[in-house]
């Protein structure tokens, strides 16, 4: 885990980094960060529990724990990645133990959103190309050079046309990704919308 | 692209505006928080200097990590009780709603805001929690959200998202006896795959539906999210109004009919366009048990755990894992397996009609001696209820231990867990590895009548050899 993390910030249109791979479908946010580390009020200190029972299991041999992957940046995974669970604990636990970007064959929905919502990048392949991607990983060191711009991944041997929502692409070069303050923005047409919704009279009883 | 349909009619009238990356704004009509995803998102309205917008459209309960022992304060875990204090304190100093223990409406978020009358047709509800999903029974348009998106909707009563496309999940004729909505619910999802819900919301439909009692119908739509579905929902009818009726928050005198009348015009038309139906025969449907790490992963009573050649390619690598975890054998019969700790509760199935159910089954029957059964109600409300029916007496006769209301071990957040690599039936919503507290343990999922039957037998059973 690095020791000096800083939350990314502003507009996203370049990520370089070493890749990391981790097979497996239907990996769940329970595994990313099991439950026991959600009894926090801060995300500060879950980078080192990411995976911990998966880690525990493998002794040593989980990629999270490889001394080669120690500073890898770029995770790449196989299908429905992050389903379950709609802890952003998951993808903060990733940030923090280095993680910037994802690339896999798809991606749960809440997970995704959440990914968008702090500033990571979430990719798409076709399974074919993803596994090439893997395989490559798991026998050399895999470095990409990401420009979310062209939607393109660049190694030495190899070109990824990588896919990702048009919106979260967007997002990221404009970097309202953080999307508070564009959101904010709309303040009046807010204040127009609740007073439009039909159920906003009816007695709530709630004062 | 959907047309017409109450996702979209909903989803169109709650529209702020679109945003420049081609995602839209949403209003938020009601917005559910509790205590493990909340802390962080109030931190960040601080560190902006951000109020709460609307904080009458925001409720709070609290149910992740309460113990389901002993509830006196402070509670015995310090993280825990950090946690309860820290949602008191904002809430308090947000001047939100919060319905803490003790006060009669505590309990799992999603039991207490339909059994307060909250969750009503043609509303958006969003919580930081992936089974939202529930509160789509009454045929609103609910999901999970992370917590910076409820750092979102506590600032601006907002999130920006892209629109879901809708698939129609047709359920032809009714299930047969001893069969719920449980078993229902674990069949799609094994017929559809965990992740074909990705990108989509659910709108499950047709007799077999129509059929399902209000507390049914949020079992199925609950476990959406577990189909890979953010939102799934069901139009609401005659039964969502009559349940509705009369709730603490349910619109009284003459806006009662103003809502009927409004609720009434949501609900998708004949001619609705949807991006994709499917249609399956509920007749067809057995009582089901997962076997494995995913809730897809499941099968009938009396079927065997399939062979790698029975499954999909993509569902061969999943399958392997599970192999391994469950310390299954493919072609292994799941009925007779032993377990050893039975859980009825959980926001899939922790109401008083699944009590009911299971109670019906343990009456005049003993646990047996080698299970732990303990049943957590999801509320104080279904608590108070069961008291009054005697079905806690019928729970703690057989053997089952009789616990407060909260999560409990259906994610393990509090003290009631598995141990080494215990086999649970549970009346929960996930078997994920690790999920119940051990990273060993093992669960299979089922109804609570299901569990109550696998509680007197010490192993997995069929609940329709227990009932006449």
């Amino acid at each position: 885990m690095k020791s000096d993390f800083t939350p990314p910030f502003g507009k996203i249109s370049k990520i370089n980094g070493q890749c990391i791979s981790l097979i497996g479908n239907d990996i769940d946010t329970d595994r990313i960060i099991p439950a026991r580390f959600l009894k926090c009020v801060n995300f500060d200190s879950l980078g080192e529990s990411v995976f911990e029972d998966d880690r525990k299991t493998l002794n040593g041999s989980h990629p999270f724990d490889l001394e080669e992957n120690k500073n890898a940046s770029i995770l790449v995974v196989n299908s429905n990645f992050g389903c379950g669970s709609s802890r952003e604990h998951a993808p903060q636990a990733l940030m923090r133990w280095g993680i910037k970007a994802i690339i896999g064959e798809s991606f749960a929905d809440i997970f995704y959103s959440n990914c968008i919502a702090i500033g990571i990048p979430c990719f798409t392949l076709p399974k074919k190309s993803l596994e090439e991607m893997q395989n490559y990983c798991d026998n050399q060191f895999l470095f990409l050079e990401i420009d979310l711009k062209k939607s393109l991944a660049k190694s030495k041997d190899y070109n990824f046309n990588l896919e990702i929502k048009e919106s979260s692409r967007k997002m990221f070069l404009s970097g309202e990704w953080d999307a508070t303050s564009t959101l904010l923005e709309n303040k009046n047409l807010i204040e127009n919308k609740f007073n439009q919704l039909p159920y906003v009279e009816f007695n709530t009883n709630l004062s | 692209m959907s047309q017409d349909t109450l996702f979209d009619k909903v989803w169109d009238l709650h529209k702020v505006t679109s945003l420049s990356g081609g995602s839209d704004q949403i209003f938020i009509g009601l917005h559910l928080i509790h205590e493990v995803t909340s802390p962080q998102a109030f931190g960040a309205l601080k560190d902006r200097n951000l109020k709460v917008k609307f904080p009458d459209r925001t409720v709070a309960t609290v149910d992740h990590i309460v113990p389901t022992d002993n509830q006196s304060r402070p509670f015995k875990d310090n993280l825990a009780e950090q946690m309860i204090e820290t949602l008191e304190n904002n809430c308090s100093e947000h001047k939100i709603k919060f319905f803490n223990i003790g006060s009669g409406n505590q309990g799992i978020v999603h039991v207490v805001a339909p059994e307060l009358g909250l969750t009503q047709p043609g509303m958006t509800i969003a919580c930081g929690d992936s089974h939202t999903s529930t509160h789509g029974a009454f045929g609103s348009i609910a999901f999970g959200i992370g917590t910076s998106q409820v750092r979102d909707v506590l600032a601006t009563q907002t999130i920006a998202m892209n629109k879901l496309k809708v698939r129609q999940i047709w359920c032809d004729n009714k299930l047969s006896k001893g069969v719920y909505a449980k078993d229902l619910v674990l069949h799609i999802i094994n017929e559809l795959g965990v992740k074909a819900g990705v990108g989509f919301a659910y709108e499950f439909a047709g007799p077999a539906i129509d059929e399902l009692s209000m507390e049914e119908r949020m079992t199925i739509c609950n476990m959406s999210i577990e189909g890979g579905a953010r939102c799934g929902y069901i139009n609401p009818d005659e039964k969502t109004f009559s349940y509705i009726k009369n709730k603490l928050c349910a619109p009284k005198n003459e806006n009662w009919d103003k809502a009927v009348t409004w609720w009434k015009s949501l609900k998708s038309e004949d001619d609705s366009i949807f991006d994709d139906v499917i249609k399956l025969d509920a007749s067809n449907v057995e009582p089901t048990v997962t076997w494995g790490i995913t809730p897809g992963q499941s099968i009938s009573i009396n079927q065997k755990i399939p062979f790698l050649d029975d499954l999909s390619p993509n569902d061969k690598l999943v399958a392997r894992e599970a192999y391994e975890y469950m310390s299954f054998k493919p072609g292994q019969l799941i009925k007779d397996t032993p377990v050893d700790v039975c859980f009825i509760g959980s926001c899939t199935n922790g109401r008083i009609s699944d009590l009911r159910v299971a109670a019906e089954v343990l009456k005049d029957k003993k646990v047996s001696k080698n299970v732990k059964a303990f049943v957590v109600p999801g509320s104080e409300k279904v608590a108070t209820k069961a008291k009054q029916e005697g079905i806690d007496k019928v729970f703690k006769d057989s053997g089952f231990q009789w616990r407060e209301p909260g999560c409990s071990m259906c994610l393990a957040m509090n003290s009631d867990k598995l141990i080494g690599n215990q086999v649970s039936a549970s009346s929960s919503n996930r078997n994920f590895k690790g999920r119940q507290g051990s990273p060993t343990g093992r669960t299979l999922l089922m109804s609570p009548a299901m569990v109550a039957a696998a509680a007197i037998n010490g192993k997995v059973s069929d609940v329709r050899e227990f009932i006449n």
